[in-house]
């Protein structure tokens, strides 16, 4: 079946359907990684944008129930250039296709995604529509260009938890065929359990499995949870990845500046840190085309180590904006954008990459560590 | 952190000739390693045995040996020259075991020399399998099971416990020479036996068989701070059990999960950092259960690889530059990104297009060597190709190895395999085991079932299969049914508009015409590390069918020049660097270079040797699609297709024709010269003498030819590099025996038939001549060997030490008429022989020849760049030209033999070439020079000791005075019992031996009990016999110089001589060439 995917400066591509039937809207950017296509359409970061690879072979290994990042696809839609008919693994449960269409993921392959990325990246991000079947491509653009910005858009609210629940409550599922050398051994074991609540503004799932792994219990929050609902009897505070603009999410803001006043450790990832640098003080900012990807280079400025980071974000902290009692810890050593930071004398800290990784690198892990040192210290 | 500062002077140690498995990847390494060192204003003292090489160019350091890659004579260099470090990381395995060696005679602690890049003890981990075991197990990485063993005895004992099949690894050898699987007790012994001998520490690894698992490779690298990073990941299209060498690969890997990625990198990230490589770039390999994802490491090389040449093109990515900085000390993050220059190096490549490798065999040249493929690298080249999709980067990758009609896996003939020989040749790896896949599909064999006989993973299979299905339905229409959508889709799948041809059954011509018709044309794509995320400032693309095109070609005057494809026998390094000279110095002289090749392992292939980089097949479809996108800007294009050997050649009359302007001597001079009949014509109103010749095209005129010509004739098809498909034949039972099996050599052109000129003396000349007719010689190169041995694979030395000056002047005076007549412009190759005292010409090819690196090097004049020069339109006289060059000192080349690889294989040599690459010796006398040639191959004269020497009636009269001379020097002498009496009649002291078949203990047995050190043996007769066969083979396993032609020794008594008068003394090239300018 054809498909279209028409943008806001009224570029039309013509392709395939690769997925659900119907219409995706969302704004259209790209991610660089080469391998963890199922993580990426599970990664609630990703709520209101249609996200193309730009590896060009997608599905090859098919999905597997073990590779999510939360309950399923998040995604707005999907882009890809070449599908594969087939899904080769051992740990495959089904094709990328059956994936998509079981949970109504409109998607077009077989379209220049590269062509597309050059677009996106000298344009900037646009919004963009997906369309199945026979359309209008003029009536795709001007849907287009009828999206709400993101800019301003919160969209915690649609991917934050409904209630409060305790990891993993049966989410999971029985990870008991992922083998045990697939998953990362923690750098430590944390002496004690820990009791983290975790700010959900869209959380990744192996952030949660990262902790669990380093001996926390954690109990993970709806976005909107008052401060003082959180803080009795934690060891420690974490704010998660999200989609959208952070200074939309001023009720957020507001409970993390309230945090940032107990003397409890709190470790932000993401749109956490984001939301974290706001609550200090700090303003955010769009980027043009952001970053995502699983190889961009960050410096840790304390050690002057690089580290190859999993990236996801669209906007990012201006450093100029911090307070004076609020360092700069990690940098991008792409664009020299803000990669950390860090509340002097405080454990309060949080960095705009993934150390969870998943899909990307595991360079950062020691993040964790740190955060769960912090919290054994504090006691 | 800035460089450390404790370094002005590194010696950067090359990998010797071009041998199977350590090809000309080593001169990109080296050539980068070389000019990133020199760019931080250090000091750079180059030694290599391969005169063919880019890195050996005087410019490209600051000092250069040729000199052999031996402790004594590497010694000999750190005396003289006193380095503060060494490299040796960029010279293969060869650099890496010289640097060890050197170490453990305490040469670098004596001269206080470093090692950066790697460090003995990484070396030895890396190059250790048990301590490579220890150190993984020390990090939780699990290898497979196995042990190791000095014995049978031992080996047997751990073969119970890792069980058949059984990998058999002798340690510290090259592309595991020697090793191999055995699926029984009985080739396990055989393969223990041979893996002990072979093994330079006899000892071997045997290894749990993980055949059939996949197979990856990770190219990572490492700096002094410890940040690590991917290049990229690899992964081997033929399961484990294939040397990946031999194994048709892909990037980046295309079926792991993230989950299995990352753990495979977690690991690599472990393994460099224990094995302790703390500065540069290693292979790491590691193979995979597709039934549980369990991982185990294979191996890591501590240093630059083919695989990181492939891994650099592939991805844009500079390993061997990069490495060299971080050896002096550079962290990843104060290295620039080149190609997005505002990027530094501490990144992943990531890549939005998918990389094919296919490798290049050349069995064609031995016929009785075993296709199979196992552990141990048997191939001598490879294809890199690139496509936005598998199928389209694997389609062009088939047609860029250029296997003509052997190559056509979509339209194959030939006898067709009954099933059971298909499920065969499936099973049980081989050359053509692609071309038999894509057979059983045709067959209609399920993915499944040809997944269960090959291990293939389904992926890539079903990627097969959708290919097969395109073909399928075209298969089925006529050309008139042909839609424009459909075309479309067999271009984006990358079928070729010459196997769209042949599926159609119409002319290649056709499909091109129709295609243009449809505007199907190629766009092109940018390699840039970064899946532009980035902007790109480095033109280096290849096509595909797609919207979008960043070629954004300009308008200056441009040349394309052609490159030489994958390295095979007779078209290797040497090509590459004619073609890159000639980039160098069109690019010096204000043209704007556009090359094209499709060969990762070349210095041709570097972004930054041309403006702009193709990486492209080399195909007319492909090229004239570059040179048309190139014309779009309007600038006057042209094209150089005489530097890069056969395949370019083979194009120039067909660009011609679509309009190309081809740059210096014309296609059809180029013809003219390869046309028998008018080259004959030509050379008759010369009054140049030749050898009486015919051509035939059918068996009838083939005997006619020859009858007319008298036996015996050298046979051989028109338009061949290295002697392919050439032979001697004696007999019109041979002569139409070869007819009936080389006519579909090349089916265009007719087989040349040429009287062949026993005995006599053979010269090489290469010439330059301009388009005023003047025409300077590079120089005169006597071959060692007689006539009769392809010249590729003759020593040969110049100045000529035994050829009258009336005979050089009559080369030179026909090598000017002739250049003339040709109306040469650029580059001539002629190869003459001298018999009774007159000189023949036996052929010219007005093209670029394997021996210009080698003249190059002894002159100390860029012959190439000269050339290219000419070509672009200056004269000889303007560019200062004006006399044939000369040289100071003696130039010994010599060639090295891949025999080693091929077990059963006589080493005997004849008409067709079988050497892979050349070594040089350079010395102030001809034995002194030659006897470094012969240690640059590997070959140690003996000083004294005992001589066996065994030769036909034909050379009896003249082996007198090599005996003799043997005999003098205090030689014991053995020979045959032929031999033998004709010597004692000529009063020379002699013992005789039985040959093999004639009782015990014969000579095999003094071989094999090291009581013979040098062993002269001629063939006997027209055929070899089973005798000297084997005598060839054991001294070729037990490294005895094994002599084969008269004049090669005299050539090793002259040279013995030389050894026992004085210790041999290392030179630099620089030095040779200033004593040339002072005369």
């Amino acid at each position: 079946m054809n498909a279209v995917l028409a943008l806001e400066n009224g570029t039309v591509y013509r392709g395939t359907a690769a997925g659900a039937q119907g219409v995706a809207r969302g704004e259209v950017v790209f991610n660089t990684s080469m391998t963890g296509y199922q993580e990426v359409l599970t990664d609630p970061s990703y709520a209101g944008q249609i996200v193309t690879m730009t590896c060009p072979q997608i599905g090859n290994y098919g999905v597997s129930p073990e590779d999510v990042e939360s309950g399923g696809p998040k995604v707005a839609g999907f882009i890809i250039r070449e599908e594969s008919p087939i899904a080769s693994n051992w740990r495959s449960s089904g094709t990328l296709r059956d994936y998509l269409i079981a949970n109504n993921v409109v998607a077009i392959a077989d379209i220049d995604t590269r062509e597309l990325t050059r677009l996106l990246r000298s344009s900037g991000v646009m919004r963009g529509v997906i369309a199945t079947g026979e359309v209008r491509t003029a009536d795709l653009v001007k849907e287009a260009r009828s999206i709400p910005h993101m800019e301003g858009t919160d969209l915690v609210r649609e991917v934050t938890c409904a209630t409060a629940f305790d990891w993993p409550a049966g989410m999971e599922a029985p990870a008991s065929r992922e083998g045990a050398d697939l998953s990362l051994a923690p750098q430590m074991q944390a002496k004690r359990p820990l009791r983290v609540a975790a700010y959900d503004f869209g959380i990744k799932w192996n952030i949660l499995r990262r902790l669990t792994t380093y001996g926390c219990e954690v109990h993970v929050v709806p976005a909107s949870t008052p401060a003082k609902e959180v803080m009795a009897n934690v060891d420690g505070i974490f704010l998660s990845n999200g989609p959208g603009d952070p200074a939309a999410v001023d009720y957020a803001i507001q409970n993390v500046r309230e945090l940032a006043e107990l003397d409890k450790p709190i470790f932000g990832i993401c749109l956490g840190h984001q939301i974290l640098g706001l609550a200090l003080g700090g303003k955010t900012f769009k980027l043009k085309f952001g970053h995502r990807g699983a190889n961009h280079p960050v410096k840790f400025l304390e050690t002057g180590k690089v580290e190859i980071t999993s990236q996801n974000h669209g906007f990012a902290v201006d450093p100029t904006s911090l307070p004076s009692d609020v360092k700069v810890t990690h940098l991008n050593l792409y664009d020299g954008t803000v990669e950390g930071l860090r509340v002097m004398d405080r454990p309060i800290y949080s960095v705009q990459y993934h150390p969870e990784a998943s899909p990307g690198p595991h360079d950062a892990d020691y993040l964790f560590k740190q955060f769960v040192e912090d919290m054994e210290t504090r006691r | 952190m800035p460089r450390r500062d404790d370094l002005k002077r590194i010696l950067v140690i090359g990998a010797g000739p071009i041998v199977i498995g350590q090809a000309c990847e080593f001169d990109y390494s080296g050539t980068q390693a070389c000019k990133a060192l020199r760019s931080e204003g250090l000091e750079v003292i180059l030694v290599n045995s391969n005169p063919a090489t880019i890195m050996t160019d005087p410019e490209m350091a600051d000092r250069t040996y040729i000199e052999p890659l031996t402790v004594e004579a590497v010694t000999k260099v750190i005396e003289k020259e006193r380095p503060d470090a060494i490299l040796p990381t960029v010279g293969g395995q060869t650099a890496l075991n010289l640097a060890v060696s050197l170490y453990e005679a305490g040469i670098l602690d004596k001269y206080h020399v470093k090692l950066i890049g790697a460090n003995v003890d990484a070396i030895k981990v890396g190059e250790d399998r048990l301590l490579f075991k220890d150190a993984m197990k020390d990090i939780g990485v699990e290898v497979p099971a196995s042990g190791l063993a000095r014995s049978l005895d031992e080996a047997m004992k751990i073969v119970k416990a890792t069980g058949f099949p059984a990998i058999i690894r002798p340690s510290f050898t090259m592309g595991g020479v020697g090793g191999g699987i055995a699926y029984n007790v009985e080739e396990f012994r055989d393969l223990v036996d041979r893996g002990l001998e072979m093994s330079p520490v006899h000892e071997i690894l045997i290894e749990e068989s993980v055949i059939g698992w996949k197979e990856f490779e990770l190219e990572v690298m490492r700096d002094v701070a410890d940040n690590f990073v991917v290049i990229c990941s690899i992964e081997n299209i033929d399961p484990m059990g294939v040397h990946t060498g031999d194994s048709i690969t892909v990037a980046p890997a295309l079926t792991l999960t993230d989950k299995e990625y990352q753990r495979m990198r977690d690991a690599a990230r472990r393994i460099i950092r224990r094995v302790g490589v703390e500065t540069g770039g290693s292979n790491i390999q590691f193979s995979v259960n597709p039934k549980d994802g369990r991982m185990l490491a294979i191996e890591m090389n501590p240093r630059v690889s083919r695989s990181s040449a492939l891994a650099s093109k592939a991805t844009g990515f500079p390993i061997a530059k990069i490495a060299a900085k971080l050896a002096l000390g550079y962290h990843l993050d104060e290295i620039p990104n080149d190609i997005t220059r505002l990027t530094p190096a501490s990144f992943e490549p990531t890549i939005d297009y998918v990389v094919v490798k296919f490798p290049r065999w050349n069995f064609e040249k031995f016929p009785q060597a075993d296709r199979t493929l196992t552990t141990q690298m048997k191939s001598v080249g490879e294809a890199m190709a690139i496509g936005r999709t598998f199928k389209e980067a694997f389609l062009k990758g088939v047609r860029s190895l250029e296997l003509g009609k052997d190559g056509m896996l979509l339209t194959q003939s030939g006898e067709e395999d009954d099933d059971s020989a298909l499920r065969k040749k499936l099973v049980v790896p081989n050359d053509r085991r692609m071309w038999a896949l894509f057979k059983a599909l045709q067959r209609g064999w399920t993915v499944e079932h040809i997944h269960e006989l090959t291990n293939i993973d389904p992926w890539f299979l079903q990627q097969f299969s959708q290919i097969a299905e395109l073909r399928r339905i075209a298969g089925m229409q006529k050309f008139r049914e042909l839609s424009t959508d459909f075309l479309r889709t067999l271009k984006r799948a990358g079928f070729g508009d010459r196997e769209i041809a042949a599926i159609y059954g119409v002319p290649e011509a056709t499909i091109r015409d129709r295609r243009l018709e449809d505007k199907l044309i190629a766009s092109y794509k940018r390699i840039d590390t970064c899946a532009a995320e980035f902007e790109s400032f480095t033109p280096y693309m290849y096509s595909t069918y797609e919207n979008g095109d960043e070629s954004n070609p300009n308008a200056k005057q441009k040349v394309v020049i052609l490159g030489s494809g994958p390295n095979r026998i007779g078209q290797g390094l040497e090509f590459d660097y004619c073609c890159c000279h000639a980039a160098f110095a069109l690019r010096d002289a204000g043209y704007e270079t556009v090359m094209i090749n499709c060969n990762p392992e070349t210095v041709s292939t570097d972004y930054d040797t041309t403006d702009r980089l193709y990486f492209e097949p080399l195909t007319f479809e492909d090229v004239m699609s570059v040179i048309e996108r190139e014309s779009t800007a309007g600038g006057d294009v042209s094209c150089l297709v005489s530097f890069g050997g056969q395949t370019p050649l083979k194009l120039s009359l067909a660009l011609q024709a679509a309009g190309v302007k081809i740059l210096g001597t014309s296609p059809d001079s180029i013809d003219l010269a390869e046309d028998r009949r008018r080259f004959a014509q030509l050379l008759w109103d010369l009054g140049i003498p030749q050898p009486a010749s015919g051509t035939a095209t059918s068996r009838d005129e083939a005997r006619e030819a020859a009858q007319k010509i008298g036996f015996p004739v050298v046979v051989r098809p028109s338009y061949v590099l290295g002697g392919r498909g050439m032979a001697i034949v004696y007999d019109v039972g041979t002569l139409d025996h070869y007819m009936t099996n080389a006519v579909d050599a090349s089916p265009e052109h007719p087989v040349l038939i040429d009287k062949f000129v026993e005995d006599a003396f053979e010269l090489d000349v290469d010439a330059v001549a301009d388009e005023s007719g003047a025409v300077i010689l590079g120089g005169i190169m006597e071959h060692i060997e007689e006539a009769g041995i392809h010249s590729g694979d003759s020593s040969c030395v110049v100045p000529p030490y035994l050829v009258a000056e009336r005979h050089l002047a009559t080369i030179r005076d026909y090598t000017r008429r002739i250049a003339r007549a040709l109306k040469v412009v650029g580059l001539m190759n002629a190869q003459y022989a001298i018999k009774d005292d007159i000189v023949y010409v036996l052929e010219v090819n007005p093209r670029a020849s394997r021996t210009v690196p080698y003249l190059s090097k002894a002159t100390g004049v860029p012959l190439a760049k000269v050339a290219a020069l000419v070509m672009s339109g200056k004269t000889l006289s303007q560019l200062g030209y004006e006399e044939d060059l000369e040289v100071s000192g003696v130039f010994v080349k010599t060639p090295v033999f891949p025999f080693v690889r091929f077990p059963g294989v006589d080493t005997i040599l004849g008409p067709e070439m079988k050497s892979t690459g050349e070594v040089m010796g350079g010395a102030a006398t001809f034995g002194a020079a030659f006897a470094k040639a012969q240690q640059s191959v590997g070959q140690q004269l003996p000083e004294n000791g005992t001589a066996f020497i065994s030769v036909n009636n034909d050379d009896k009269p003249n082996v007198v005075s090599i005996a003799r001379g043997l005999a003098d020097l205090g030689f014991r002498i053995l020979a045959s019992r032929g031999t033998a009496a004709y010597l004692r009649a000529h009063g020379i002291p002699v013992e005789v031996v039985f040959k093999v078949n004639e009782g015990r203990p014969n000579v095999a047995d003094h071989i094999l009990n090291n009581q013979i050190q040098l062993i002269v043996n001629t063939p006997l007769g027209r055929e070899s016999f089973f005798d000297d066969r084997v005598v060839r083979r054991v001294a070729m396993l037990h490294s005895i110089p094994c002599i084969t032609t008269l004049t090669g020794a005299a050539a090793a008594v002259e040279a013995i001589r030389a050894l026992r008068g004085q210790a041999l003394d290392v030179r630099a090239l620089q030095d040779y060439h200033a004593e040339m300018t002072r005369t």
